[in-house]
């Protein structure tokens, strides 16, 4: 994985559905193809924002455990 | 943006209190995240919140909960929750979030939509809201 020309945004502390709501606004604002990971504290983020990615037809480009929180890296896709 | 998903949520706002006024808000982020049109209808207490400078003072919790209110209150302030208010005026912000205020109770209080927090987007009757509910597949009552 690259690490180059990645968005990333730290919502590590902020509640459900913070950080999904913050995934969004960085995917719109993004380009097709760019990368946007964020970092969330919250554990409803574990199912929420993968279920987004899916249904908006992004590609979850992996998880990642951290010390309490967790990266999410997301390939915007169209 | 996504398919075979309801188009439309409306939801019902009884409640005035913080602990009722959290669901809303956070049902309507969610479903806004998932491309769903939502339809807030205030209603009695629902509306009496939306009262212009009421969202930003409001710190009423349901009695039955009383006795948890200053802990609920301590623990978000810890936390940096934000208020439901923010949360409702950013998911409004990013999606589709039309919030009506219900006609009668307007006028049984003698306020007009300028009396309202401007959040509210216009005044409708029942039949209306009912009207539109009807187009959507998920209907709440809060």
């Amino acid at each position: 994985m690259t690490e180059e020309q990645k968005t990333v945004l730290d919502a590590r502390g902020s509640f459900c559905p913070g950080p999904l709501m913050e995934l969004i606004r960085g995917i719109r604002q993004a380009k097709v193809g760019e990368l946007i990971e964020v970092w969330s504290s919250d554990s409803g983020s574990r199912r929420d924002i993968p279920f987004w990615v899916q249904k908006a037809g992004h590609q979850m480009v992996g998880v990642y455990e951290e010390a309490g929180y967790a990266r999410f890296l997301v390939k915007k896709v169209k | 943006m996504v398919d075979k998903m309801p188009n439309k949520m409306s939801i019902v706002v009884y409640s005035g209190t913080v602990d009722k006024l959290y669901p809303v808000a956070i049902m309507t982020s969610g479903a806004v995240a998932m491309g769903t049109n939502v339809e807030l209808f205030l209603t009695f207490y629902g509306l009496d919140a939306f009262r212009k400078g009421e969202p930003q003072k409001n710190q009423k919790m349901d009695v039955n909960y009383a006795e948890l209110a200053p802990m609920l209150a301590k623990l978000m302030k810890e936390k940096n929750v934000p208020s439901w208010y923010d949360m409702l005026k950013q998911a409004k912000e990013m999606g589709n979030v039309k919030v009506h205020a219900c006609a009668m109770t307007l006028d049984l209080m003698g306020m007009k939509l300028e009396h309202l927090d401007p959040i509210v987007d216009d005044v409708v009757g029942a039949a209306e809201f009912v009207d539109n509910a009807k187009q959507g597949e998920i209907t709440l009552f809060l």
